[in-house]
């Protein structure tokens, strides 16, 4: 039974509202009301009677009229839905944090039941002692915090061949942003004595689908976590609970869940996921493999085709997300009118490492038709390229780590969609 | 002396902020037992290690496939709807849509021993035996005109098997390749002449429908209530019928039957057994059995189990790719089952 069949706003009958709105409503900014608001000059139930008591709802969810921001997926990309994903609904949501219960799932076998009291977690390979860890030894170790962006290698990746889902949500929905907490897994490599020759760790996951992915010991003893939190609570079933791999910046898939094995090792396993999977076919044939970092990316969030425009010109607030998994976001710059001009925006908060930075352009909206596109640039310098850009150095034949710029085309009435631009 | 007080402040902050050390070890955990770390670490590498004693022919692979993967990945392993090809595509990856498949892309036979061992069959992972992977790989590869069918592969001869495509892959150049390139100051004004809409996803009209996204497993689960067969009291063998159910799992990755039945890629069952041949309402028929229809081709019982013991044999040109009931009693059960579908 779902908590969402009450009411819920369609978005067929959003976007005629939204219609309706701009095309009827005055917007000078000091505008004139002709008659009373009932909402303020008659006294409503809830200024009057009781609302909810506390243990209304012992785990809170969110209030029904929101019932419409919830991960959403597209049927037709996979055959099944214990093999499959779905988007973080990021059109709806403000700030850099995202809720555990709408952030996307992936799954290779399905979201698996695992107690803590079941789970164990395995050192081996090339280690002094082969070790077992229970989840009561790993809260155990000194822990960490760290806010991390999670993004599929495959986010935005139907986009390659041409504009093709409507909605920021599935354009860009394969990422979500959570505060970790968790081991520094260089912590448990030593406490097994790893051998200081060993090149990689593989690691696996505990469902069938058995995901494993070979790390470079670099990367394994520089930032990787092994988490048992997210954003203060337990991780969800879908995101790997009780434990999961954290490996900041890199693409989704190496983030494995319920992890059960980490192996150290002289050679890369060269999985299913690390071969025939993430791997980058270029126009001659040929494919880059062990593409891990996620490059600087960033998309308008709202406006958006789900995210339309419901109040007329005037005042307008263009937001959306920006990331690079080579380290933080120094800069986001907006353009209105499909790249040829752009506006840096203002960024929330300075750009944290391999998280998600929050940008914000104010304008005044005069009605008219935009095309807009948001660039981000990290800390290296690297700016976010152009489709066409992209498309000059790998083809069309792509599939991951598509981080193009991202154009909404944005109407008089408001209404948005995905288009490609020239 | 003031002029100490900020980097010794900025000392303070980072020495708290700094992340744990730890000199020693903690003593935490237990040594892994040699039992243990055996029924876990499966993995085979690209080197072969972990290569398990063991051997398998394509012929038996292509036994082991038809009953256990073919549902999904067809039985030539050229893949069913979604679900991944496994077979085919060499020589597609510099085209447009290229068909990465086992024999055209991946470079390691040792990623499909080890994807297989560990975490296949989909649903009931784990549980192939090491001489029944190693027939599967030998399938595939046949399946991919890599070996003769009588090849056997072993893990003598595993790491000798070059792939096709072993040298198409190239370790990320994307610093070289893109980084140099894009990098520095963009461009802030007059970046292009023109702008022009080249491409609209509305026209493509493939984003799901939010409206009836939510809960639309609830309207269909409680729209689609189980269909109940409608036996035939009189010339059915209800208990040789429910023996036939289970072989016709083989068939439902195609056929549908019964109350709610749609032709998939291949035609509803429903009455087929004593029906003229190619007589299913909007199901596109092979040009052989159209003909076999017209020349008044009834499916009796006698016609369908000799159909099913090896389609290809009996009807040359035939669309159904499924390699057949080779038993008499499976063919007689699901024949059985077929029948209580009118």
């Amino acid at each position: 039974m779902s908590i969402y069949d009450v009411k819920k706003p369609t978005r067929r009958a959003f976007l005629r509202g939204a219609a309706a709105v701009g095309a009827g409503v005055v917007t000078s900014s000091a505008a004139q009301a002709q008659t009373a608001d009932p909402l303020i000059v008659e006294q409503q139930d809830w200024a009057q009677s009781f609302g909810d008591g506390v243990d209304a709802t012992p785990y809170g969810l969110p209030i029904e009229y929101e019932g419409d921001v919830i991960r959403r997926n597209v049927e037709w990309l996979t055959a099944d839905t214990v093999s499959s994903i779905n988007f973080t609904p990021i059109h709806a949501l403000d700030g850099t944090i995202t809720p555990q219960g709408c952030a996307f799932e992936r799954h290779h076998s399905g979201a698996i039941d695992l107690k803590k009291s079941d789970y164990r977690l395995m050192i081996n390979g090339l280690v002094d002692t082969p070790l077992v860890f229970t989840y009561e030894d790993l809260e155990r170790f000194p822990r960490e915090n760290h806010v991390y962006f999670c993004e599929c290698a495959a986010n935005t990746g139907m986009e390659w061949a041409g504009a093709q889902l409507n909605g920021a949500q599935f354009t860009h929905g394969m990422i979500h942003n959570m505060e970790y907490t968790g081991v520094p897994l260089r912590l448990l490599l030593q406490e097994a004595g790893y051998d200081t020759a060993g090149k990689w760790v593989f690691v696996e996951g505990a469902d069938a689908s058995s995901n494993g992915r070979s790390i470079p010991m670099e990367k394994a003893l520089d930032d990787v976590l092994v988490a048992f939190k997210a954003n203060g609570e337990a991780l969800r079933k879908e995101h790997g609970y009780p434990v999961r791999l954290v490996v900041p910046g890199w693409e989704g898939n190496m983030w494995v869940k319920w992890i059960r094995r980490i192996e150290v090792t002289n050679e890369p396993v060269e999985s299913r996921e690390e071969t025939s999977k993430y791997t980058d076919t270029l126009a001659d044939g040929t494919s880059r493999k062990w593409t891990w970092a996620m490059d600087a990316k960033s998309v308008v969030t709202s406006p958006s085709p789900q995210a339309p425009i419901t109040h007329g010109k005037g005042p307008l607030v263009i937001t959306g997300l920006a990331w690079s998994g080579h380290g933080a976001i120094t800069r986001v710059d907006v353009s209105r009118d499909g790249g040829k001009t752009w506006e840096t925006a203002r960024l929330a908060k300075p750009g944290e490492k391999m998280a998600l930075t929050r940008f914000y352009l104010d304008v005044d909206w005069d009605g008219s038709e935009m095309l807009l596109q948001s660039r981000a640039m990290d800390e290296t310098g690297y700016v976010q390229p152009t489709k066409a850009q992209l498309r000059e150095v790998r083809g069309l034949n792509s599939i991951y780590h598509n981080n193009c710029i991202q154009t909404w085309w944005v109407r008089e009435n408001g209404e948005a969609e995905n288009v490609e631009v020239s | 002396m003031s002029k100490y007080l900020k980097p010794l402040a900025i000392a303070l902050a980072t020495s708290c902020l700094a992340m744990p050390v730890m000199a020693e070890k903690l003593g935490l955990g237990r040594a892994a037992l040699p039992a243990e770390i055996a029924a876990w670490d499966w993995d085979i590498n690209a080197m072969g290690h972990g290569l398990p004693v063991g051997s398998g022919d394509a012929l038996e692979g292509e036994e082991i496939f038809a009953e256990k993967c073919a549902a999904c990945h067809g039985d030539f392993a050229e893949g069913v709807d979604n679900w991944p090809k496994l077979a085919g595509g060499a020589g597609t990856l510099d085209h447009e849509d290229p068909l990465k498949t086992v024999g055209s892309y991946w470079p390691h036979l040792t990623t499909a021993y080890d994807y297989i061992k560990r975490s296949m069959p989909y649903g009931n992972a784990g549980t192939l035996s090491d001489d029944e992977v190693y027939a599967i790989v030998a399938y595939i590869l046949y399946s991919n005109d890599l070996v003769e069918d009588d090849f056997v592969l072993s893990d003598e001869n595993f790491m000798a098997f070059e792939m096709p495509n072993a040298t198409g892959f190239i370790v990320d150049d994307r610093a070289e390749a893109e980084y140099a390139i894009w990098s520095g100051e963009p461009c802030m004004t007059e970046c292009k002449d023109s702008v022009a809409i080249t491409m609209r996803a509305l026209v493509l009209d493939v984003t799901p429908d939010l409206e009836t996204n939510a809960g639309a497993t609830e309207v269909s689960a409680a729209a689609a209530p189980e269909p109940t067969p409608e036996p035939e009291v009189l010339a059915i063998d209800m208990e040789l019928a429910a023996a036939g159910e289970k072989v016709f799992k083989k068939c439902k990755s195609c056929h549908q039957v019964g109350d709610k039945a749609q032709n998939r890629s291949g035609p509803v069952l429903n009455g087929v057994v004593g029906a003229a041949a190619g007589s299913v309402e909007g199901f596109k028929y092979s040009n052989a059995l159209r003909d076999a229809a017209q020349d008044g081709l009834i499916w009796s019982q006698e016609e369908l189990a000799a159909f099913l013991a090896k389609p290809k044999d009996y009807l040359k040109g035939t669309k159904m790719s499924f390699a057949g009931l080779r038993k008499e009693a499976d063919q007689a059960a699901v024949i059985e089952y077929l029948k209580t579908f009118e």
